[in-house]
């Protein structure tokens, strides 16, 4: 297959004037070519660049590559031919205004105006709230029941809303709206001076503060020539494991409580609160927040720490072990885990799932072991996949994570680390650049890709949280299942709202 | 059956004593913040220029707990001598004004609104709107109901339904988005009902102040009752608020 993408690493500045600029149809044929033959979409956003709108598609197989084009105003849907590339047409529409004709469900993403004040590609009035000038798809028939969920939830939880289209207590479809959490992140972005930019790579998904800062520092990293040092980078992988583990040992004890089986509930809920505060003993925040930064981490892990941390850790893991074999071995739990909320791999391949979400449905993807960065190439990430696409295989690749995750740090902390703590550094971005940054956060790939202006400005800073893929997921496994195990799946994949909303 | 024994007798009762006896955070954690008046003018300057979320007035030594992320650039900078932040992690306080601080928080508990005790001094349910927080305000939230904080012992509940409610409490700088959901739950709790703003988003619009998309403080919609800084605030400032805010 001849290609004009131009291959390129993960973290890597390349100059902009190196991005393949293709014409529309080379780009658009290429990049179906690529995706139909088993590549992924990592990014496919436009930004601006004289007085009108560029396309950038990253794209990965074994290897990460990218190419560009000028936009047309409307162009014939990509996503009409190949599904991978559906959230992101959608989001191009609403940030730009440019219409991708055919697409098989052209809807908002989140609900804003596009920043050309150009006619809106929705028809939506922005004066009028959410979710404005739109049908939800519905089912009809004489006994079809919709069920509305949100935007406020039953529990402790952010804001979204679901609407299922019911037969009896059998979900035909359920559609997520999202879009009630947008900030206006990436905008933000573009006019932060450089000591806000960390602090708002940790206010993106709160829970995964760490991998959002993570990707940020590598992109700054790589696009002002900063280096880090050796013991910064495993302090670094150190808090991204901390991450996984507190969310997932939290995620099995709510799956358990979403079947009644309260126990190991209780149980995670406490020792996910003990991982939270391992994180909050290196860095005085239980989120991981004011850990990572450009250039490094900001606080040491002197032999002192490496001790406390081991030993909390050496008291914990059979405890986690226990309540994940007491978990795992309940006829009970397994009879609701078990053929729960199925999302086959082919389907799972269409929508693009990565993460946990993506290895069970048989998918063994991991940023981790293909894009390693920090210390991830000196250690060896097992391929977690399942082959049973359900609740089960979604919690399963979850605990078989958290226990890895623990042997990791355990490994990492047996050795004095050291490292020269940073400050927020003043630096100077390489101008007309760009870099992508790929991790594997708790959910999946987490990716940032930053392109400068001629003057080291940030002129377009994208964000993808592996939610924005995942959600269509969480949707699909719903298809034909009892809408009583809504939370269940739901709890399963635990997105993020604000990852996506952003 | 066996196995959920063993686990029962391996995990123990997990219950803290708070607030009957105190509990220490570990060293590393920033809590209250207090502003050293005999630091010069020059380190002042240059701790507010620095600070990410221009929260620090130098000329009046004070800072703005609201707007504040307790990220500790000003303590590092000025090694301790402009800002030092404790480990005193109870920070809520009751009126806007309280936020901005040198050091010295108002009692809490003297400026509690005396009929709250009366009347939702033994049972006080809260009903929680999350507008567009990042879900770290939310899960520190959410540990309350674990056992280690066990926030029902104390008669407190987070509840499914606004009219099942005796307040709300506010996650998040409010999006244009969650605007009107959040002031419809409002209007669906039954009065008196109190309004308690969690985290720096809510307080000041936090690490999201300057979009057009956002709220910068709750208290531009809705009359708040109890302010509880942090981003996140730990789960113990959560639960010594609303102790001592009610009880």
């Amino acid at each position: 297959m001849n290609t004009d993408f131009l291959q390129i690493g993960n973290g890597e500045a390349i100059t902009r004037d190196r991005i393949p600029h293709l014409s529309f149809d080379d780009f658009r044929n290429q990049a179906l070519d690529i995706v139909t033959n088993g590549g992924k979409v990592v990014h496919f956003f436009g930004y601006p660049d004289g007085d009108g709108v560029n396309l950038l598609a990253v794209l990965r197989s074994d290897h990460l590559m990218l190419a560009g084009c000028r936009a047309p105003e409307a162009y014939p849907s990509l996503a009409a031919e190949c599904e991978p590339f559906h959230m992101f047409e959608r989001e191009i529409a609403e940030q730009f205004g440019i219409r991708p004709e055919g697409h098989p469900w052209l809807k908002m993403v989140r609900y804003h105006a596009n920043e050309r004040g150009l006619p809106d590609v929705f028809g939506n009035d922005y004066n009028e709230d959410i979710p404005g000038n739109y049908n939800y798809y519905a089912v009809e028939g004489e006994e079809i029941h919709e069920v509305a969920v949100g935007p406020v939830h039953a529990g402790v939880i952010e804001p979204g809303h679901f609407r299922f289209n019911c037969i009896g207590e059998r979900v035909l479809h359920l559609e997520i709206h999202l879009g009630y959490q947008h900030r206006g992140v990436e905008k933000l972005f573009l006019n932060a001076d450089t000591k806000r930019l960390p602090i708002l790579a940790e206010g993106i998904a709160g829970d995964t503060a760490v991998g959002h800062s993570l990707c940020l520092a590598q992109a700054v990293e790589a696009l002002a020539a900063i280096d880090t040092d050796a013991g910064a980078r495993i302090i670094r992988t150190i808090g991204v494991e901390f991450e996984r583990i507190a969310n997932h040992v939290g995620d099995l004890g709510a799956l358990s409580g979403d079947v009644a089986f309260l126990p190991p509930a209780n149980y995670c809920g406490r020792m996910r609160g003990d991982f939270l505060n391992m994180s909050l003993w290196i860095c005085g925040n239980r989120f991981g927040k004011g850990l990572v930064r450009p250039g490094g981490v900001r606080f040491p892990l002197t032999d002192e720490d490496r001790r406390v941390l081991t030993e909390r850790l050496a008291e914990l893991k059979p405890q986690v072990e226990h309540v994940i074999d007491l978990l795992f071995g309940t006829s009970s739990v397994r009879s609701r885990f078990e053929g729960c909320g199925v999302v086959s791999t082919p389907d799972a391949e269409k929508l693009g799932l990565v993460g946990p979400a993506g290895r069970a449905s048989g998918i063994p993807y991991d940023a981790r072991r293909d894009f390693p960065t920090e210390y991830y190439q000196h250690i060896g990430i097992p391929e977690n996949a399942e082959p049973s696409c359900d609740v089960y295989a979604r919690a399963k690749v979850r605990a078989d994570e958290v226990l890895q995750s623990i042997a990791i740090i355990e490994s990492l902390l047996s050795r004095p680390i050291e490292t020269r703590c940073v400050e927020d550094a003043d630096y100077k971005l390489a101008p007309s650049s760009l870099a992508v940054t790929l991790n594997e956060g708790w959910r999946g790939e987490l990716s940032h890709c930053l392109l400068t202006d001629a003057d080291g400005k940030i002129l377009r800073y994208k964000v993808k949280d592996p939610s924005f893929h995942n959600w269509n997921g969480l949707a699909m496994a719903l298809r034909d299942t009892g809408i009583s195990d809504f939370p269940l799946n739901n709890k399963s994949y635990n997105l993020s709202y604000c990852g996506f909303d952003l | 059956m066996l196995n959920t024994l063993k686990n029962r007798f391996e995990q123990g009762c997990r219950t803290s004593a708070y607030p009957k006896t105190t509990i220490e955070l570990p060293e590393r954690y920033r809590g209250q913040p207090r502003v050293h008046a005999e630091a010069s003018a020059e380190l002042a300057a240059e701790c507010a220029a620095a600070c990410p979320q221009q929260a620090i007035d130098a000329g009046r030594r004070l800072i703005d707990m609201g707007r504040c992320v307790f990220c500790g650039t000003c303590e590092r900078l000025s090694e301790g001598r402009f800002v030092s932040f404790s480990r005193n992690f109870e920070l809520g306080v009751a009126e806007k004004d309280h936020l901005l601080t040198s050091g010295e928080l108002p009692s809490l508990a003297e400026h509690a609104k005396k009929h709250f005790k009366k009347l939702f001094g033994r049972s006080l349910q809260l009903r929680q709107v999350s507008a567009a927080g990042c879900n770290a305000c939310e899960a520190d939230l959410n540990v309350l109901a674990t056992p280690f904080f066990d926030l029902a012992r104390f008669g407190i509940n987070f509840v499914a339904s606004p009219r099942h409610a005796d307040g709300i409490v506010v996650t998040g700088p409010v999006s244009r988005n969650m605007k009107t959901a959040l002031l419809l739950t409002y209007e669906a709790t039954p009065a008196p009902k109190v309004v308690i703003a969690v985290g720096s988003c809510t307080l000041s619009g936090g690490p999201f102040r300057g979009s057009a998309e956002i709220t910068e403080g709750l208290d531009q919609l809705l009359p708040v009752d109890l302010y509880i800084p942090g981003c996140p605030p730990h789960p113990l400032t959560n639960l010594h608020a609303l102790l001592t805010y009610f009880k």
